[in-house]
């Protein structure tokens, strides 16, 4: 991700400095790697090197002496170009389930990799119910239930493959676990 | 057991279990065969009151017959299903039949409302077979229509209604007779992610708001985590190991 392009986007509205901006990125992105100020400074910095942003006023409240940037012609239509791109699908994510499957195998037996992925699989759901709960709640921000949406998307994925792994695993070494009266 | 004997109670007043307690739904060993072909080979779940469960599992794994075993659709070849202390799956049909009617309500994948009749006069119907006069039924209906977000829709016919609604006003029907259960057949499976996360969203808040409690039939993870707990069924078992219990 781009941090110099969601820092023109955070700008877009209007002027800011790096603390404001810091701040605004970490209560939109939810679920986001917190920014480092040393990454907003030293992207600001950039960004102002290129002229896709200026310096217009220092602000001197309490505190640090901030400079507050806004966004040139050259920014917006940088950032407007940026918008418009794709961003190439990945066709390898990293999988550290099938990793960790593996090495039970491995190290291992069938058991021992199908009580791993049991394991992910209730713990991959349980996820999904909180952010569930996020994104039905009406009083969540819209940018929180997009990433909500999006967390779920991919724990949906990752729940079909676990599926399917242990569909694989169980139908080659053993079969299905015998039921017990009460499951409560 | 006299299957036209009223249905009997398991836990007389004044038992040792008081209500809350007790579950509000519960199959001990339930067998149902379709001819020659098992489609349950002994399943004991239990729900809660106020519990939203989600049954899970792949296509002809058997979720869709438990869910009608524990609604008294089907009367299973073995085992109990036990609502209230009742047992409902000895009792007779006219009896199961009132018990559907008095606190079961179903919602199937395709709404399955009346085409020639509007929403509210359907939603209004459970309400009028069981002897509600039509002015208080359709009022009820509305009422519910409006929970469900699709009041606007009163007047209209399921066919001049989108799919989401068409799904909210089956569930706004399922819910008039204030039942104690709903059984939800995968309830989102004809429609699109957004109308899917609409119909859930307004079932699960409906069934917190009334303490109804939920059954969920649903291959879709992502259904499934509306729930408070997932049963997996698979080859007509509970697939303990899959949901997390068992591990």
């Amino acid at each position: 991700m781009s941090t110099g392009h969601v820092l023109m986007g955070l700008l877009a509205a209007g002027g800011r400095h790096g603390y404001d901006l810091k701040k605004a990125h970490d209560e939109r992105f939810v679920g986001a790697r917190p920014l480092a100020f040393g990454q907003v400074y030293a992207t600001l910095e950039r960004l102002q090197k290129k002229g896709f942003i200026e310096a217009v006023e220092i602000e001197r409240v309490d505190g640090p002496d901030r400079t507050v940037y806004r966004l040139t012609d050259a920014g917006r239509a940088d950032l407007a170009a940026w918008v418009g791109d794709v961003e190439p699908p990945a066709p390898f994510v990293a999988n550290p389930f099938a990793t960790k499957a593996t090495i039970a195998l491995l190290v291992g037996d069938a058991d021992l990799a199908s009580r791993y992925l049991r394991k992910q699989r209730a713990a991959h759901l349980d996820r999904m119910r909180e952010y569930t709960r996020v994104k039905t709640d009406p009083s969540t921000p819209m940018s929180e239930v997009l990433a909500a949406d999006y967390a779920i998307a991919h724990l949906d994925a990752d729940l079909r493959w676990l599926e399917t792994a242990l569909d694989r695993i169980t139908a080659l070494h053993h079969p299905l676990t015998t039921e017990s009266d009460d499951i409560s | 057991m006299n299957r036209h004997a009223p249905i009997p109670s398991l836990h007389p007043a004044g038992g040792a279990t008081s209500d809350a307690d007790r579950p509000v739904l519960s199959a001990r060993s339930i067998v149902y065969s379709y001819g020659n072909t098992p489609a349950l080979r002994g399943v004991s779940v239990q729900v809660g009151a106020g519990e939203i469960v989600a049954i899970t599992g792949p296509s002809g794994s058997g979720k869709s017959t438990l869910m009608l075993c524990l609604a008294g659709v089907l009367q299973p070849d073995a085992g109990d299903v036990e609502f209230r202390g009742r047992l409902v799956s000895d009792a007779s049909e006219s009896e199961r039949s009132a018990l559907r009617r008095s606190d079961f309500g179903i919602l199937f994948q395709f709404g399955q409302l009346v085409p020639e009749l509007t929403a509210a006069e359907n939603v209004a119907l459970p309400l009028l077979l069981s002897g509600v006069k039509r002015k208080a039924a359709i009022t009820a209906a509305t009422t519910w229509l409006d929970r469900f977000g699709v009041a606007d829709h009163a007047a209209s016919r399921p066919t001049e209604m989108s799919g989401g609604q068409v799904q909210r006003a089956a569930a706004a029907r399922a819910m008039v007779t204030e039942p104690s259960v709903l059984f939800a057949d995968e309830p989102t499976g004809a429609l699109d992610a957004l109308a899917g996360e609409q119909v859930m969203s307004q079932i699960v808040r409906v069934a917190r708001e009334s303490a109804t409690s939920v059954v969920i039939i649903t291959h879709d993870a992502t259904v499934a985590a509306y729930g408070d707990r997932e049963v997996v069924v698979r080859d007509g078992m509970i697939d303990h190991a899959r949901d997390g219990i068992g591990s």
